[in-house]
């Protein structure tokens, strides 16, 4: 297929409204949908299948019918551009070189849910992103697409940029929320759901990039042309996020048709240096882990659940033969330990503890019975917390044990790192990529 | 504090001390034109909702004074209208908010998975080598910082290193020094930038 979502970024003015209309049919689909009543879009969406892009992979069009459309409260869009699930890069591409396309996405969610505004989440090392976000705002409002009376239709919207300080959790949606307001980006107690109390105690739909980004595309193109893309129920175009040891690393578009295997090795051009693929997470830092023999799966929301892990952010990490599994599984949690919020004590503490025995086995010190405490403390926090990032940090550790358990007990037996990989600090070669 | 023989009990959580802001005896207001952007930034939100203006207030604060002094609380806090410890809550949790003096130039190497299997450890052991600090410290004439980070979300152009707000990309381990070197000879200048300057 050719690229709808990111055809032309390479293109040095693919930012620009201009380029957007002329190669795009940029904002026509916001005519389309200004023309429909709030309940046809929601119920073109809900056709279309569009499932959230941002992991859970909820349908887009049932988020939107939850929000409470009786209150009198105000309605909010809340866009979710906090992209931080380790190995994720899309909505930064997205952003950054197809930006008018969200904001035509922000637009019509906002119509749908009855929003006059909406918030555009980034995260704080995003400035770059930022910059290109605002400058193609400041193009949209000044060529009559948001401010007042859009398209002569008598809508009103506004869009926003709110810019994040650095902290994994605010990609939750309450945490999200909460950081919106001003404060520290920790989880609310759900229900109620953002849909009936979000921002400022009012309806709010919290959607990813990848997500709004699609919803221009179903007007467009229509509900048959998305649907007919993938596979049931996993409609539409997908980016996915290869990375690690694969000869080219980037963001690629394909179908959920697509295999694992066909990402890692046809997209991304496979393993280099002649060595063999070990282990690929396929969703983000997040979800378990895959082995080379299980990659023959529809990368779908369907299929990797089937083949037992999840699509999550489609972020897909590759590691050769050199990794060692212990050392990755600590880094993950360095990452988890450093990012929790601290709300929820089994999270909090579990991270310290889980960090603190990995890095007691990695360096030659543990014990076998070490490994059996690192999987009595991740049971702990799982399930065990506000939102899903215990559940979340604890993967990383469950799933390398369940996988390499022996890699585990080789540590200690031989009280050393048994692998030595070329591209760490501290080992000879230098690095083999 | 500890439950258990073997553990810290919550001794690396946030590392809460070092985000104490610090006192630099000096006293602390906006200038005019940041006061002005901050009104212009604050007018996105509803007038009752002014503490969401909190983050971009921190962020003016540091581009003032290049962190946030312990005397732009109270200040931040009467600019908001919402108490000090509301704003001190905000300051001590993110990470981009610098709680202590930082270097002319804040070298922030990614470490997490994806950058790490393409070299990122050896990149911090080469600019440490090459600056003559330690990771989170600033070297003795205060121009450069070196710090590690958790994913900077392109991991497709591993390793990354941002400097201040710049990102430099595909920073390959034996590069590193040149970086440096070039940073030192031509500031902000030497930072490639971002993707379409690194993409082929």
């Amino acid at each position: 297929m050719d690229p709808v979502l990111i055809g032309g970024v390479r293109e040095p003015d693919s930012a620009s409204l201009d380029f957007y209309r002329r190669r795009r049919q940029g904002y026509e689909a916001i005519g389309t949908a200004l023309a429909q009543t709030p309940d046809q879009i929601v119920e073109t969406v809900k056709r279309s299948g569009l499932r959230g892009r941002g992991g859970a992979g909820f349908p887009t069009g049932l988020k939107w019918q939850f929000v409470d459309r009786k209150s009198d409260k105000p309605r909010y869009i809340a866009c979710n551009a906090d992209e931080s699930e380790p190995g994720t890069f899309k909505d930064h591409l997205l952003m950054e070189r197809n930006p008018h396309l969200l904001i035509e996405g922000c637009l019509i969610a906002c119509h749908a849910i009855g929003a006059k505004v909406a918030y555009i989440y980034i995260r704080g090392e995003f400035l770059h992103v930022q910059d290109v976000l605002e400058r193609a705002i400041e193009e949209a409002y000044a060529a009559g697409y948001i401010g007042r009376n859009i398209l002569g239709t008598g809508f009103d919207c506004d869009v926003y940029v709110h810019r994040g300080a650095g902290a994994y959790e605010a990609g939750e949606e309450t945490a999200l929320l909460e950081s919106l307001e001003g404060k520290r980006a920790q989880p609310r107690l759900k229900p109620p759901f953002p849909a009936s109390w979000g921002l400022y105690g009012c309806p709010t739909a919290v959607n990813n990039v990848e997500t709004l980004c699609n919803v221009p595309l179903i007007f467009l193109k229509g509900v048959d042309w998305y649907t007919a893309l993938g596979p049931e129920k996993n409609g539409g175009p997908k980016l996915y996020c290869v990375s690690g040891h694969v000869a080219r690393p980037g963001v690629y578009e394909a179908t959920m048709k697509t295999t694992l295997r066909e990402l890692i090795y046809d997209y991304a051009g496979g393993v280099p240096d002649g060595r063999q693929l070990k282990a690929v997470i396929p969703g983000g830092s997040s979800v378990p882990i895959l082995l080379p023999d299980q990659l023959d799966v529809e990368a779908s929301f369907d299929g990797i659940s089937r083949a037992g892990s999840l699509l999550g952010s489609a972020a897909i990490i590759a590691m050769d033969d050199s990794t060692c599994m212990v050392w990755a599984a600590l880094n993950l949690l360095h990452f988890y330990r450093h990012e929790s919020c601290g709300k929820c004590t089994p999270c909090r503490e579990g991270t310290d503890w889980l960090f603190k025995i990995l890095r007691k086995i990695e360096q030659g010190d543990g014990e076998l019975r070490d490994i059996a405490l690192l999987e009595n403390v991740a049971g702990l926090i799982t399930g065990k917390t506000l939102c899903a990032f215990g559940d979340a940090a604890a993967t990383p550790a469950l799933t390398t044990i369940k996988h390499f358990r022996g890699e585990f007990e080789a540590h200690v037996r031989e009280g050393r790192c048994p692998v030595g990989a070329p591209w760490r600090a501290g080992t000879p070669a230098v690095s083999a990529h | 504090m500890t439950f258990h023989p073997k553990m810290d009990y919550a001794a690396g959580h946030h590392q809460s001390q070092r985000r104490q802001p610090q006192d630099d005896g000096m006293p602390f207001a906006f200038t005019g034109e940041h006061r002005a952007r901050l009104e212009e930034i604050a007018a996105r939100y509803p007038p009752e909702h002014r503490r969401s203006a909190i983050l971009p207030a921190l962020y003016l604060v540091q581009r003032q004074k290049g962190f946030i002094p312990l005397n732009a609380i109270p200040h931040v806090a009467e600019v908001i209208g919402c108490t000090a410890a509301e704003v001190e809550d905000v300051v001590s949790f993110y990470t981009m908010y610098y709680t202590r003096p930082m270097g002319q130039y804040v070298l922030q190497v990614c470490r997490t998975l994806p950058c790490a299997l393409r070299g990122a450890e050896r990149v911090t052991a080469e600019l440490a080598g090459a600056l003559g600090v330690e990771v989170g410290a600033t070297d003795a004439s205060g121009t450069f910082s070196l710090l590690e980070v958790e994913c900077l979300g392109a991991c497709d152009r591993a390793p990354v290193v941002m400097v201040n707000d710049a990102w430099h990309e595909c920073l390959a381990p034996e590069d590193a020094r040149a970086l440096v070197d070039r940073l030192r000879a031509d500031g902000e200048a030497a930072v490639s930038g971002c993707h379409h300057k690194v993409e082929k």
